[in-house]
C-alpha cells in the first residue's frame, strides 16, 4: 500500500502523463513549421540533404489515439493507479489461487478414480505411471537418480534390495513420513582395532576376500554389539533400516576403508518426509512407479548366473 | 521552443531525452521503493546470524545468482514444484538481492530442509555424483577455505550502519562459531535456512 501522497502522486502523474501526450499529438499536428515553396521544412544537412514536411500518415497518427484510449481503458479495469484497485479487481494472487483451484479439481477429477483402484492396479496402470515418473523425476531423482540408480549413500531404487521395506503400504509409508538411519559410531567402544576385525567379519558374510584371523575375531564384537539390527546372518532388518550384509549391495561401499568409516562413525541416511510435499494419490502414484522400476528378483539371479 | 532549436543541439536534446524518460521511473519506481511491504521485512524473516551471512557471501562471490534465481513467481508451475511464491520483504537483508531471472538451475528460494546437509556436501564437491546429468561445476575448493571471523565483525558493523537490527551481543560468538568451519559448512547452512520461514522445513541434521 501506497500512503496517501505517493497514491496521488501517481494518479496524477500517470494521467497527466497521457493528457501531455495527447497535447503533444494535437500540438504537433497544429503546428506548422515555415513553409517553403518546395514543401520542405527549411532545415539542410551535409550541403544537399533536405526534410520534406508532410502531416503524418493519418493511420499512424490514429495508432497514438488509440494508444492513449487503450491506456486509460486499462487503468479503469486493473490496477495501475496508485491503491486504486481496478474495476475488475484482478490481483496477480487471485489469478494464481484461480489456476491451483482449476488445476486442482482436474488433478482431483483424474485421481478420484485411483480411490477406487488397488495398489496391483495402480502399479500397471500407464497414465498412472506416467504421473508417478514425473513426480519422481522432481522430488527424488536428486538423490536416487533419474532412473533410480541411486547414489553413494542414496538407495538404488532399480534393484530388488529394499533398504526398508518392500511392499506397496510400506513403501507408501516411508516416502510419507521418511526415515533416518541410525547405524552407531562404534570407534569408541571397538577401538581401531575392534573396528577392523569387524569390517573384516562383514566382508566374510558379504562373501567378499578377507583376512580369516581377523574375521574370526571381529565375529565375536559382531555378536555382541551388530547382531541387535544386522541379525544373527547379517540378514539385516527391515523395520530398522539395518542392510542385509550378506547380499551384493552396498549403499556406502564395500572396500576395507568405507566399510571402516561405516562402521567407526555410523551413518545416518536420510529418506526426508513427503506428507507436506505431496498429497497421499500423488504419494501413490510415485510409489507404483518405483515399484515399477525394481527389477523382479528371479531377473536378478539370472543376471548374476550369467555374470 | 522551435523543432529546430532542439534538433541542432544536440546536448539540450540529450538532455530533454533523459527528463522525459525519466518521467516513467519517478511515477512507476520511485513510490514503489516507499512501501511498507518492500522496506520491512517478511514475518519470520530476521537479520542473517553471522555463519548464515558468511555462507550468502560465498553465494554471492561464486556468483550462484547467474545459474539459480532466488524469486518463485505467483504462477502454478512455480509454486507446484518451488513453494511459496515469494515477496519482497524476504530479501531486505540481502545484499544484494538474489531474486534474478536466469534458471540454468532450480530456483533456490525455498531450498532449506529439502535436501540433507550431507546431500548438499557431496553435491557441492561434484554434482555429477548425485546427478549423473548435471552441469554444475563443482566447488571442492570450499571445503579448504576456513571462515575469517575478523571480516565478518566488520562485515556485521557495516550492516548495522545499514540498519540491519543486529544487537552487540553477536560479536561475542563470531569467533567460537567460525573456529571449526569451513566456507562448505558456511554456504550449507545458509541454503539449509533460505526460505524455512515460510515453508517451516527445519535442518533435518
Amino acid at each position: 500500500m501506497l500512503d496517501s501522497f505517493w497514491h496521488w502522486f501517481v494518479i496524477i502523474g500517470s494521467i497527466a502523463n497521457i493528457l501531455a501526450c495527447w497535447w503533444l499529438l494535437r500540438w504537433s499536428a497544429k503546428t506548422k513549421v515555415n513553409q517553403t515553396s518546395n514543401n520542405t521544412t527549411g532545415h539542410v544537412w551535409d550541403e544537399d540533404l533536405q526534410e520534406l514536411n508532410n502531416p503524418l500518415p493519418r493511420w499512424w497518427l490514429g495508432l497514438f489515439y488509440i494508444s492513449i484510449v487503450f491506456a486509460l481503458a486499462y487503468l479503469f479495469f486493473y490496477p495501475g493507479l496508485g491503491n486504486y484497485k481496478g474495476s475488475l479487481g484482478w490481483t496477480q494472487v487471485s489469478q494464481l489461487e484461480e489456476n491451483i483451484a482449476a488445476a486442482e479439481s482436474e488433478i482431483a477429477e483424474t485421481q478420484k478414480f485411483w480411490n477406487d483402484y488397488s495398489n496391483e492396479d495402480l502399479a500397471t496402470n500407464r497414465s498412472v505411471l506416467e504421473t508417478g515418473k514425473r513426480i519422481f523425476a522432481n522430488n527424488c531423482a536428486m538423490c536416487h537418480g533419474s532412473g533410480g540408480q541411486g547414489a553413494t549413500g542414496y538407495p538404488n531404487l532399480a534393484d530388488a534390495d529394499w533398504q526398508w521395506g518392500q511392499n506397496f503400504d510400506q513403501l507408501v509409508d516411508i516416502i510419507t513420513n521418511g526415515r533416518t538411519a541410525a547405524m552407531m559410531p562404534w570407534i569408541a567402544s571397538l577401538g581401531e582395532d575392534g573396528v577392523k576385525e569387524v569390517s573384516a567379519y562383514v566382508r566374510k558374510l558379504g562373501g567378499l576376500e578377507h583376512d580369516a584371523t581377523t574375521a574370526e575375531a571381529g565375529m565375536a564384537h559382531y555378536n555382541k554389539t551388530c547382531i541387535g539390527c544386522h541379525g544373527p546372518t547379517g540378514n539385516g532388518l527391515q523395520a530398522l533400516g539395518a542392510p542385509n550384509l550378506t547380499d551384493k549391495y552396498w549403499l556406502y561401499g564395500s572396500d576395507d576403508e568405507t566399510l571402516y568409516e561405516t562402521i567407526a562413525k555410523g551413518r545416518r541416511g536420510q529418506m526426508p518426509a513427503h506428507k507436506d510435499l505431496l498429497n497421499k494419490y500423488r504419494i501413490r502414484a510415485v510409489t507404483a512407479y518405483v515399484m515399477s522400476l525394481s527389477k523382479k528378483p528371479e531377473t536378478d539371479q539370472a543376471n548374476a548366473k550369467s555374470n | 521552443m522551435q523543432h529546430e532549436t532542439i534538433e541542432k543541439n544536440i546536448n539540450l536534446m540529450a538532455v530533454l531525452i533523459v527528463l522525459v524518460v525519466s518521467f516513467a521511473g519517478i511515477i512507476e519506481i520511485v513510490p514503489l521503493m516507499t512501501q511498507k511491504e518492500v522496506r520491512e521485512p517478511a514475518p519470520g524473516i530476521k537479520p542473517y546470524t553471522p555463519l548464515q551471512q558468511a555462507g550468502f557471501d560465498i553465494y554471492v562471490r561464486e556468483g550462484c545468482s547467474n545459474c539459480h534465481s532466488q524469486m518463485i513467481r505467483p504462477f502454478r508451475s512455480e509454486v507446484e514444484r518451488y513453494g511459496p511464491y515469494s515477496v519482497a520483504g524476504e530479501s531486505v537483508y540481502d545484499r544484494p538481492f538474489q531474486w534474478g531471472s536466469k534458471r540454468t538451475g532450480p530456483d533456490l528460494a525455498r531450498v532449506g530442509g529439502r535436501y540433507s546437509d550431507d546431500w548438499h556436501r557431496v553435491h557441492l564437491m561434484n554434482p555429477r555424483n548425485l546427478v549423473p546429468e548435471s552441469n554444475m561445476p563443482g566447488y571442492p575448493w570450499l571445503l579448504e577455505n576456513s571462515l575469517d571471523p575478523k571480516l565478518m565483525e566488520t562485515k556485521i558493523k557495516a550492516l548495522q550502519m545499514l540498519g540491519h537490527p543486529y544487537s552487540d551481543d553477536v560479536f561475542a560468538t563470531i569467533e567460537k562459531d567460525f573456529a571449526d568451519k569451513t566456507e562448505m559448512d558456511a554456504l550449507i547452512i545458509y541454503l539449509q535456512h533460505k526460505g524455512t520461514n515460510l515453508t517451516g522445513r527445519t535442518r533435518n541434521d
